[in-house]
């Protein structure tokens, strides 16, 4: 199966779109018509065949003009990628795990040979072909943990255990809802999540922490988040917050159909077997009002979620501006007939 | 447990007997809290280094009932950041059974912190105490310059000029709380201004 990556920006003209195969695929993260907060952890295990989760790694029609944009960020504001010192072993199991599933799930796209240390990577979506040595930093031109993110979609953060509990100790973060890893290097769990609303309250972060710590190797798990973003813009960061944030103003009726974007980030979680560390992946999936409204389910079911989110996981999402406008617009795809259970199409 | 999650807890000051050394750092009304742990414990002041600066909040005059406490090493620094010059040299050089001791306003407790994971000192095992005034040391996400002794929200960032808010979240690694743009949605529509840090 040969993907055909498109040529799409995520800024200034927003020329991001998503094919039909694309819109099918779509990793919609409401089961129900209503939505609350949960420990929503599943082992990440294959998914139906095409999806988003089918491999373990998703590469899909996006990844070279995503790639180019995380390449803009970094070249702009090289604080988005950070790792602590003593994280290097599991930078080197990170680029193993995710060189390893790319070129396994991928083989038309990507290719990994290795003679012992001696390894050899081809990327040809990106046309790279790199000699190195495994373990060896001076190998490449980047440090592993970056060199090989900048060849994967989605954010990834390294995360260390220590005390009984989990520190984001490294990552790369180009493609974030509204949160800063340079502020939030070096926090344990409890401390990172310290801004969401609810959820503390609930003994939602009390459950997952203990999940977590017991995050086996070779049984990797995974979750759905979602937020709203207006245009497709991946790098939604609270360090350009100024810029950005003016676009949330910016919806009208007659524009929500393009502008206004579901965002979804499929997050999974893999124990790493030489530091023990933990990979946390956030994979952002966007898609617009107008692409989602062509799966009816979808459009009642989110019509329904939106209208009835409580306020306060409203605002911290940041869409109290225009919530209303969105949902007067979904409600005129939502026929007020009953869904399926589950997250697929009809 | 701090309503902020992400924000340290600072228990108050006491005195490890079982402590080889003592590397105290005070600012401003901190020399009160050291005063309270240590007097009248000649063996443990015989082996302590306190690095003391005034500071900004009102510290006056604590010099002297300082000096008149009998510690082995005192050291008077006029600003933190020579404070902290000395402290780092100080941290840098420390033996094993050194116990670090931090009081003072927020943000010097937080650089004493943040200095001291640097130097490989568990965050959990400083012992700390917050006196003096509420003031945030506010890191702008924007340009990530640092604004000092902020005592309302929002407040100009010192070093960009936007309007910040400060959020209820803190940084260990950075000793500040954040600021985020308060006015990007509707350029100069500022929320009215609250003195909530004084």
């Amino acid at each position: 199966m040969t993907i055909q990556f498109k040529t799409e920006t995520f800024r200034d003209d927003f020329t991001f779109s998503n094919s039909p195969e694309a819109i099918r695929r779509f990793p919609f993260p409401f089961d129900k018509d209503h939505y609350m907060y949960a420990v929503n952890i599943e082992q990440h295990m294959p998914g139906p065949i095409k999806s988003a989760t089918e491999f373990p790694i998703d590469i899909d029609e996006h990844y070279v003009a995503e790639m180019a944009d995380r390449s803009l960020v970094l070249k702009q504001d090289p604080l988005r990628c950070q790792s602590l010192p003593h994280m290097i072993t599991a930078e080197w199991d990170l680029l193993e795990l995710l060189m390893e599933s790319m070129s396994k799930h991928y083989p038309e796209h990507f290719t990994l040979t290795k003679d012992g240390d001696r390894w050899h990577w081809i990327n040809r979506p990106l046309g790279i072909d790199q000699q190195f040595t495994f373990g060896d930093t001076a190998t490449l031109p980047y440090p592993p943990m970056e060199y090989v993110t900048r060849q994967c979609q989605g954010d990834f953060n390294l995360i260390d255990q220590r005390n009984d509990n989990l520190w984001m100790d490294a990552g790369i973060i180009t493609s974030q809802a509204d949160w800063s890893l340079d502020f939030d290097l070096g926090m344990n769990f409890m401390e990172w999540h310290a801004p969401v609303p609810i959820a503390h309250d609930i003994g939602v972060f009390d459950r997952a922490l203990k999940f977590l710590l017991n995050l086996q190797q070779g049984r990797p798990v995974r979750r759905l988040n979602w937020t709203m973003t207006i245009n497709p813009r991946l790098d939604t960061s609270p360090e350009n917050y100024h810029k950005w944030g003016v676009d949330r103003t910016t919806v009208t009726p007659e524009n929500v159909g393009d502008k206004v974007h579901l965002r979804v980030e499929l997050q999974a979680l893999w124990r790493l077997p030489r530091s023990n560390a933990i990979v946390f992946s956030i994979r952002c999936y966007l898609i617009k009002m107008e692409e989602l409204v062509t799966i009816p389910k979808w459009a009642r079911r989110f019509h329904r979620v939106l209208r009835d989110l409580p306020d306060q996981i409203a605002d911290y999402k940041g869409t109290t501006r225009y919530r209303q406008t969105v949902v007067d617009w979904l409600a005129k795809h939502d026929d007020g007939a009953p869904t399926s259970p589950g997250f697929y199409p009809d | 447990m701090s309503a902020i999650k992400s924000r340290p807890i600072y228990p108050g000051l006491k005195l490890d007997e079982r402590a080889r050394r003592h590397l105290v750092a005070a600012e401003g009304e901190g020399a009160l809290a050291v005063i309270g742990t240590f007097k009248g414990e000649p063996a443990a002041l015989a082996a302590t280094t306190l690095i003391y600066t005034p500071g900004g909040s009102a510290g006056q005059g604590h010099e002297d009932a300082l000096a008149g406490l009998g510690v082995g090493t005192l050291h008077v620094a006029p600003t933190q950041e020579t404070a902290m010059v000395r402290l780092n040299s100080f941290l840098a050089n420390a033996v094993m059974g050194t116990r670090l001791y931090a009081a003072g306003v927020e943000g010097f407790l937080g650089k004493v912190i943040a200095s001291g994971l640097e130097h490989g000192v568990d965050h959990q095992s400083i012992y700390t105490e917050h006196r003096g005034s509420l003031a945030r040391r506010v890191q702008c996400v924007h340009c990530k310059g640092v604004t000092e002794d902020v005592t309302a929200t929002p407040f100009v960032c010192s070093h960009c000029g936007l309007n910040l808010f400060v959020r209820d979240h803190y940084s260990r690694r950075l000793a500040a709380f954040q600021g985020v743009v308060v006015d990007c949605e509707e350029p100069g529509a500022l929320p009215a201004k609250e003195e909530l840090y004084l």
